[in-house]
């Protein structure tokens, strides 16, 4: 088999080299302040794990789908047993100070095992329905995804790192959805939650339990089923209220922090207004490149990790900013496609729940930004600072290489 | 068919193409909205940078006795700071303001590089303010641009050095401390403890800061409240309740003898409540409230007499014959005596062992003795014989499992560990093998030698004697869970001879001089003189009362106690006024000279290492306080 240049996907490769080189540009820039922290050459250590990335591109390029189907349980028991690992002896660090999300040997924090992990409940959930060639039809088909995915996000929740957590969860409801998992029953599946949520308006979880009676009796799944899923409705909406009532006020508190662990409650508005003040200012074309005033007043939280994007938007303006989620779309896009012209279902999952990672990264870390979403310390790809996270997307990058390629040779061609 | 048909995957796909296009819509109009629609309020905003967000300190919580006395609270004192515009406006309105505050040059530049690590904070000018500067400022208020003139809460200790090393001090946070996770929360500049309880407790104490947002014009002065944000109140500390007894406190500050270097330590010996930590010389814990003085901080390191150092908890001394309790303790447990075995050899002032002749603390000899008498007599040559009975590996294996090797778990922080050998191997690597003989342990046996303990794991010690035979965790707000306490493994009739033995000792023994206040109580103890070779030694006392159901334990050491210990009377009368059979004021205490001098220690290996011998230099901090107020980063 030999692998040209010349036949490897090129929107991909020109959209990711595009996004690399603008992170890289605006990463330098976010160091650029009138008082220089560390944060000034973090760039420069970026570069480094920009070629760390390359090489695993490459790796990944050259592994044949085959082999890493092979190797995915292997991956995904690794993964878990490293994040146990981190809840035991994990450590923390810079803006996440009290979580335990980053593993190091003798002091020196090699990564944070949860960015890695997330690549491996993509590719096992990938194995599991990919074997199954059906379509989950059933909630009792549902169990084993389910426990492929919360086991890890039950580690990773318990870091406490909810922004992970979430993209666990998002991950599962995108491949079940790629495996051909009907809607009602996904709505079925998380339904739950739903009721929780709404049980703290007695007048909207009525409504909610009276629309779900409504949808089993459409749907018709089976009585068991059914019966199950309403009473977990049930008992989430008579068991919230009073559980939260008899909380103290501080363990409540808690049970809020708990939701939003990764920044300081008592900050968090301080971050937002500066965020929209840095992003409000820039205007149409922004202050110019590594001017922006807010950023280089360091009132900026975390400029270099989560909150990277206001230094796009106060810098280069709304149009840097339409530049950045063009790029960021069209690399969603991209991958949509190679996951639907893929020769065989395992390779079109892993490639579509990458895609279904790196969009849930997107919009709430963009999303966050504009207090559109509440805050979570999930990174950027491409733009945020962060070699464990760069190592994945590299990863994913270079699956979906492969798969395209795979799918060139097979002779794809446009229906 | 194949969930993963064509036809199937390319519904799917339109659908997934919709859902991503619409998320990717919704965000570019609502960064439409924000930059391009509402551009010139933001602009406005970025361009003055008019939003300031001004700490608002949270209270500390109080520090009480277990009456509720206060041991901390807080005063309102007054706080100058700058709100600065830029580096330049700094400057110039630091001038300005300099002869009324009172700052030289290098204290302004000092502000100035503060500026530059967190240029949106107000620059502190000076913590505590009187009033007369505060109304000089306001009167001038107009040409000191964003100047800020708010009430914050100081720390205030009533009782001052009385209880300087039990509540410790607060300061500002240091670059080092900041890079710990426990502070993490903590603003630069922000206060914590930096001792004592102040830094045991400091999470609950702490509280958390409150902000305020205010709008500066372009010079810099405070428009209006800010209108986008509202104002976070502070949340107070948490008030701590400790187990001490200030009143208790107070008595044995007044009675220790003045100008002595030591310790004094009291605690209930059922619970293991600490009701009195007395250390010697103290020093002004207030004096560090807002920046301390750089005069007052050299004075405090310099200090030959190490007044920042916790003796209770930070020093080790050689337990003397206060550590002949423990030999008879052990000894009683593994059966090798009773007490009323008598030792082969009776004590004529010293006994011969190898080619050595080690000696009695009393030349004339205490004849033949049983272990009670022995105990009261403090016997050196009955422990010789005791020790060499029991043996080396009997020994060190006790002695480790009584925790002699081991730190108590008090809820103070920084208590060093104990000191006493692991084994035979500690010799076999100090000396080499063979070349030390079991003569050590006749030095063991009477608490010399290669043993250190500190005042808080004797009184513990003691404190197993006093109560069930088994080690209480010993606190001031929260016993700790962790680990397996220690236990004496003694039948309640050992206990109680012991404990007779102990009586004896105050009656007519080692300690008859001291006060026993008419027969109303029975107090039980033990005397000790720690061998010091860099001067006169050390005098211990550790006793308890009503002997037969003890309520107090109170451990004291003296250092350098030339004229013999002072020791016994000190503690008997802190005894005596806790169960309140003393009435004599304090002022009117003559200390009554105890009689136990023990002997030399024997020196038995060539060049023996002075490590055990001697009280552990304190780690100090250079000369300039790490948390002094305006200290520059370090670079």
């Amino acid at each position: 088999m030999r692998l040209r240049l010349s036949e490897i996907d090129r929107p991909l490769t020109a959209v990711v080299l595009a996004l690399a080189a603008y992170g890289l540009a605006t990463l330098y820039s976010a160091g650029q302040t009138d008082v220089p922290t560390f944060v000034a050459t973090i760039w420069q250590k970026q570069l480094i794990w920009l070629a760390v990335g390359t090489a695993a591109v490459v790796l990944m390029f050259r592994t044949s789908p085959r082999l890493l189907e092979w190797a995915t349980p292997y991956a995904y028991g690794i993964g878990v047993v490293v994040l146990l690992l981190t809840l035991v002896a994990g450590t923390g660090a810079g803006t996440a100070a009290s979580e335990r999300s980053w593993i190091a040997i003798g002091g020196v924090r090699l990564g944070q095992p949860a960015e890695l992990a997330k690549l491996a409940v993509v590719l096992m959930l990938a194995r599991w329905l990919a074997e199954r060639r059906e379509a989950p039809a059933t909630l009792r088909d549902l169990l084993p995804p389910c426990l492929i995915a919360g086991v890890p996000t039950l580690l990773v929740a318990k870091q406490p790192d909810l922004g992970s957590a979430i993209v666990f969860i998002a991950i599962l409801f995108t491949m079940l959805y790629w495996a051909g998992t009907k809607p009602s029953l996904l709505l079925l599946l998380g339904s739950p939650v739903i009721g929780l949520v709404l049980a703290f308006s007695t007048v909207a979880w009525g409504v909610w339990i009276i629309v779900l009676f409504a949808l089993l009796l459409w749907w018709r799944p089976y009585v068991w089923e059914g019966l199950a899923v309403m009473l977990a409705n049930v008992v989430m909406g008579v068991v919230a209220v009073p559980f939260w009532g008899r909380l103290a006020p501080y363990q409540q508190n808690r049970l809020l922090a708990f939701l939003n662990p990764e920044v300081d409650p008592r900050a968090t508005g301080w971050h937002v207004i500066q965020s929209k003040i840095a992003i409000g200012s820039g205007g149409f074309l922004g202050q110019g490149f590594t001017h922006g005033p807010q950023k280089r007043l360091a009132f900026l939280p975390a400029q270099h990790t989560d909150f990277i994007f206001p230094v796009v938007g106060e810098e280069l303006g709304f149009v840097g900013v339409l530049v950045a989620l063009a790029l960021l779309i069209a690399l969603i896009l991209i991958l949509l496609r190679i996951a639907r012209r893929a020769t065989d279902p395992y390779s079109s999952l892993c490639v579509f729940g990458v895609a279904g990672l790196l969009f849930t990264h997107i919009i709430e870390n963009v999303g966050m930004t504009v207090n559109l979403l509440p805050i979570t310390g999930i990174p950027l790809p491409f733009f945020s600072y962060g070699g464990s996270f760069l190592l994945a997307c590299s990863i994913a990058v270079g699956v979906s290489l492969r798969v395209a390629w795979e799918a060139r040779q097979s002779g794809y061609a446009e229906l | 068919m194949s969930a993963f048909h064509p036809h199937l995957l390319e519904r799917r796909l339109r659908l997934t193409r919709t859902v991503v296009l619409g998320a990717g819509a919704a965000l570019v109009l609502v960064f439409f909205r924000t930059q391009i629609l509402d551009h010139s309020k933001y602009q406005l905003q970025s361009e003055t940078n008019r939003l300031r967000p001004i700490p608002l300190p949270a209270p500390r919580g109080i520090i009480t006795d277990r009456n509720g006395k206060i041991l901390a609270e807080n005063l309102t004192g007054y706080t100058v700071s700058l709100l600065p515009a830029d580096e330049d406006s700094l400057r110039a309105t630091l001038r300005r303001i300099a002869p009324i505050v009172k700052l030289d040059n290098l204290a302004v530049e000092r502000l100035l590089i503060r500026y530059r690590r967190t240029p949106y904070l107000p620059v502190s000018v000076l913590p505590n303010a009187t009033f007369e500067v505060v109304s000089a400022l306001e009167e001038r208020r107009l040409i000191f641009p964003g100047l800020l003139i708010q009430p914050e809460p100081k720390r205030h200790y009533p009782d001052s050095s009385l209880v300087a090393h039990l509540v410790g001090y607060v300061g500002e946070l240091t670059e080092t401390e900041r890079a710990q996770r426990r502070f993490a929360a903590v603003r630069l500049g922000g206060l914590l403890g930096k001792g004592g309880l102040e830094r045991q407790y400091d999470d609950s104490l702490r509280g958390a800061d409150g902000v305020r947002f205010v709008e500066v014009s372009a010079l810099g002065h405070v428009v209006r409240e800010g209108g986008t944000a509202s104002r976070l109140p502070p949340v107070p500390g948490r008030a701590v309740h400790t187990t001490i007894d200030l009143e208790l406190q107070r008595y044995i500050a007044q009675i220790f003898p003045a100008g002595q270097r030591g310790a004094v330590l009291a605690l209930n010996p059922n619970t293991g409540e600490i009701l009195a930590l007395y250390s010697a010389p103290g020093f002004d814990p207030n004096a560090f409230v807002g920046g301390v003085d750089p005069d007052y901080w050299h004075r405090l390191s310099v200090s030959e007499a190490h007044p920042l150092f916790d003796r209770t908890i930070q020093a080790r001394y050689p337990p003397g014959s206060t550590w002949k309790l423990a030999m008879a303790a052990m000894a009683l447990r593994r059966g090798v005596v009773t007490l009323r075995s008598r030792m082969p050899i009776p004590c004529r002032g010293g006994l011969q062992y190898g080619n050595r002749f080690f000696r009695c603390w009393s030349a004339q000899g205490h004849g033949d003795l049983v272990l009670a008498d022995a105990i009261a007599q403090s016997c050196d040559v009955y422990f010789y014989q005791l020790g060499l009975k029991l043996g080396l590996t009997s020994l060190f294996e006790d002695a480790t499992g009584l925790g002699f090797r081991s730190r108590t778990g008090i809820d103070l922080p920084g208590e060093i560990t104990s000191e006493f050998p692991s084994g035979t191997d500690y010799y076999d690597r100090v000396y080499g093998p063979r070349r030390w003989t079991s003569a050590v342990t006749l030095n063991l046996a009477i608490g010399q030698g290669e043993n250190a303990q500190t005042l808080v794991n004797m009184v513990r010690f003691y404190q197993m004697l006093a109560s069930d035979g088994r080690a209480r965790s010993l606190y001031l707000v929260h016993p700790s869970s962790s680990g397996p306490t220690p236990s004496l493994g003694l039948s309640p009739e050992h206990l109680a001879g012991l404990r007779q033995a102990m009586t004896w000792v105050v009656q007519r023994g080692t300690a008859r001089g001291a006060g026993r206040f008419g027969g109303t109580i029975e107090i039980a103890g033990k005397t000790g003189t720690a061998q010091n070779p860099h001067g006169p030694a050390h005098g211990w006392f550790i006793g308890f009362a009503p002997a037969e159901k003890p309520e107090i334990v109170v451990g004291a050491i003296v250092e350098f106690a030339r004229e013999g210990p002072y020791v016994a009377p000190l503690v008997t009368r802190v005894i005596g006024h806790y169960l309140g059979v003393d009435t004599t004021l304090a002022s009117k205490i003559r200390i009554v000279l105890p009689t136990d001098t023990a002997p030399h220690a024997m020196q038995i290996l060539p060049g023996i290492p002075e490590e055990d011998s001697t009280i552990v230099p304190p780690i100090l901090p250079p000369s300039l306080p790490p948390d002094s107020g305006n200290a520059p980063p370090p670079q």
